[in-house]
């Protein structure tokens, strides 16, 4: 089915086994409760990187990442605090809304490239900030907070989803929650990318007059897989939204942005499953420096220096040797 | 009025110096310098170590920013970005680079001057009055008279030397530039020594006026790449546009509207969007850079 091999398989088995039975397993024998909290973060930027691949892979590199995962977080919250929506609505209601912006920003943007893309998504993330601190019902720099915690959900009084607030173990919730979601974002973008979509992204990749000679409709696709990244990146930053219980201005920054962008980076821009290594490795390792106190922005980004002067292709290019191509 | 063009004329000078520096690298080696704002706080914290601490003149201080970020620049050159360009499969792996190098700038910074805002003693004292006209402070008019010179300088350098027309060579085309004999990679590290340099001379004049801290760094980059954008990437003439235009634009917003805060910012940056849908590639760009 599909055309997947066994071995591609096992590996997803393997792969759903290890984060639904065994990372619990793992954190309940060595009392690292903290890790969850690690580990969904990961999972939601995880999303929020996938986005930023896919725009990687129409060939135009993306740094405005935080600017819709800021959008998804503001939407989610008003919708939750001051309209009363349940949380589960609210969620796919930020997607949409960020994806329309994309769409609305992403007429003019999209047609610049390269460098200048890269910078005015930069530019962006900024605009959006600013916006927040400036619009009355984003509430400035204060903030929404004390966003309740996602109710539960029941069709014909059959509960689909818990109530999240009354559960005692809320963190182990949003571990499954965000790891679902991110078993969906990847196994999406997996399709995509193998899909007639796909192939003509890899097109556009390529070279953009060539494909839109041969009859490939550049600009209607560049704006849809744009709408599809931000629909991740306002996906992610909803549901962090929901666990931080707050939303700031500052809760996506220009530095959120650039981070998206260097998981995609690090983790390989040729191979689906890089931006959820990238974000794994970034930071988790990102965490466990914190032990060295001042030291840890130091040797982050010296590994990280390390990292691109010897891996210039990414961390997945190991197994596959120099210059390994999907 | 005549404050919101003199205001207008000195930041534009600043400005255009920084933009100066990262359009030189963009425009030899096709980086994005995401590091550049951190070079300019390195580069005003050397001026304020050695004239506010240490009491050398200003001048020498001034010197020594230009020779410490030059030899940086250098060196970051000529160990990291060739070997990346060179084995790497995507040139915008060089972007990771940048940004790998701006977070460690910023974490060197942090260790060696600490988080706290630091200031210089004034070089001049006094103040130019003009019939309550217009006021500036002398230092503010020496400083903007020595970014001008500067920038003559920097322009002097870019047009009547050997070095210089090698390197206008090889941000037009470099592979014809090499062969028609120069040294490519040796004129690469020399223009990422020669952008890192103005970047930290801007850091060493500006210190005495806006004092520096650690945090300058990541707006100043994003107030480049602005620049850069509004004159078009990789070009000099634009960046020079660039800064001033981004100058003015600043002086009169926050002059109009300096009640409302930070909507000068976001008008400003609105504009650039709508700009840059209608001429994406700046005033002065070649197209798709």
């Amino acid at each position: 089915m599909f055309g997947f091999t066994s071995k591609q398989l096992s590996g997803v088995a393997i792969f759903l086994f290890a984060i639904f039975i065994g990372v619990p397993l793992l954190i309940g024998l060595t009392g690292r409760w903290d890790f969850y909290f690690t580990l969904t973060s990961v999972a939601l930027l995880a999303i929020a990187s996938a986005g930023v691949w896919l725009t990687f892979y129409i060939g135009r590199i993306n740094i405005g990442q935080g600017a819709f995962a800021l959008i998804g977080a503001y939407v989610s919250a008003i919708l939750v605090v001051k309209v009363g929506w349940s949380f589960w609505i609210s969620l796919p209601a930020a997607g949409l809304f960020a994806a329309l912006v994309a769409v609305l920003i992403g007429l003019p943007i999209l047609r610049l490239r390269g460098v200048y893309f890269a910078m005015i998504t930069l530019v962006l993330t900024q605009v959006v900030t600013l916006t927040a601190l400036a619009l009355p019902i984003t509430n400035g720099a204060k903030g929404i907070s004390n966003i309740p915690l996602p109710s539960g959900v029941s069709i014909f009084g059959i509960p689909l989803l818990p109530d999240f607030a009354g559960m005692e173990n809320t963190k182990l919730a949003f571990y499954y929650t965000a790891c679902i979601l991110m078993i969906i974002t990847y196994a999406t973008l997996y399709r995509l990318v193998n899909s007639r979509l796909g192939h003509l992204c890899r097109s556009m990749q390529q070279n953009e007059e060539l494909a839109s000679s041969i009859g490939v409709n550049i600009s209607y696709i560049r704006i849809v897989i744009f709408a599809i990244s931000s629909f991740f990146g306002g996906i992610g930053g909803a549901m962090f939204g929901s666990i931080a219980q707050s939303v700031y201005p500052s809760s996506f920054q220009v530095a959120d942005s650039v981070n998206f962008m260097l998981n995609c980076f690090l983790g390989g821009l040729g191979f689906v499953f890089g931006p959820m290594l990238g974000t794994l490795v970034l930071y988790f390792g990102w965490d466990l420096l914190f032990e060295f106190g001042k030291y840890q922005m130091l040797i982050y980004s010296t590994v990280l220096i390390l990292i691109i002067r010897f891996l210039p292709n990414g961390l997945l290019s190991i197994r596959f040797g120099k210059g390994g191509d999907k | 009025m005549e404050q919101i063009l003199a205001n207008g004329v000195y930041l534009g000078s600043q400005y255009a110096m920084i933009a100066l520096g990262l359009t030189l690298i963009f425009a030899l080696m096709n980086v994005l310098n995401f590091a550049h704002g951190q070079m300019y706080v390195i580069g005003g914290f050397v001026t304020y170590t050695f004239y506010g601490q240490w009491g050398v003149p200003f001048i020498l201080a001034l010197v020594m920013s230009c020779v410490t970020l030059a030899i940086l620049g250098a060196l970051i050159e000529r160990f990291l970005f060739a070997p990346v360009i060179k084995g790497s499969a995507r040139e915008e792996s060089t972007m990771l680079l940048a940004a790998g190098i701006a977070f460690f700038l910023d974490a060197v910074i942090l260790l060696f001057f600490g988080e706290k805002q630091r200031g210089v003693p004034k070089i001049v004292d006094g103040v130019f009055n003009y019939d309550f006209r217009l006021i500036m402070p002398y230092d503010r008019i020496l400083i903007c008279v020595l970014a001008i010179l500067s920038i003559v300088a920097f322009i002097g350098l870019m047009q009547y030397t050997k070095t210089g027309r090698a390197l206008r060579a090889l941000a037009q085309d470099r592979t014809a530039a090499q062969l028609m004999g120069v040294n490519v990679d040796r004129y690469s590290m020399i223009g990422f020594a020669l952008g890192a340099m103005l970047a930290g001379l801007v850091g060493g004049l500006l210190v005495t006026i806006t004092g520096v801290n650690l945090g300058m760094g990541g707006p100043t980059s994003i107030k480049a790449f602005m620049m850069v954008m509004i004159g078009g990437a990789g070009v000099i003439s634009g960046a020079i546009w660039g800064g001033i235009i981004l100058g003015f634009m600043e002086a009169i917003g926050l002059a109009l509207l300096y009640q409302y805060g930070d909507i000068t910012y976001l008008l400003i940056f609105v504009s650039l969007m709508i700009f840059l849908a209608i001429r994406p590639q700046g005033l002065m760009g070649k197209p798709w850079g």
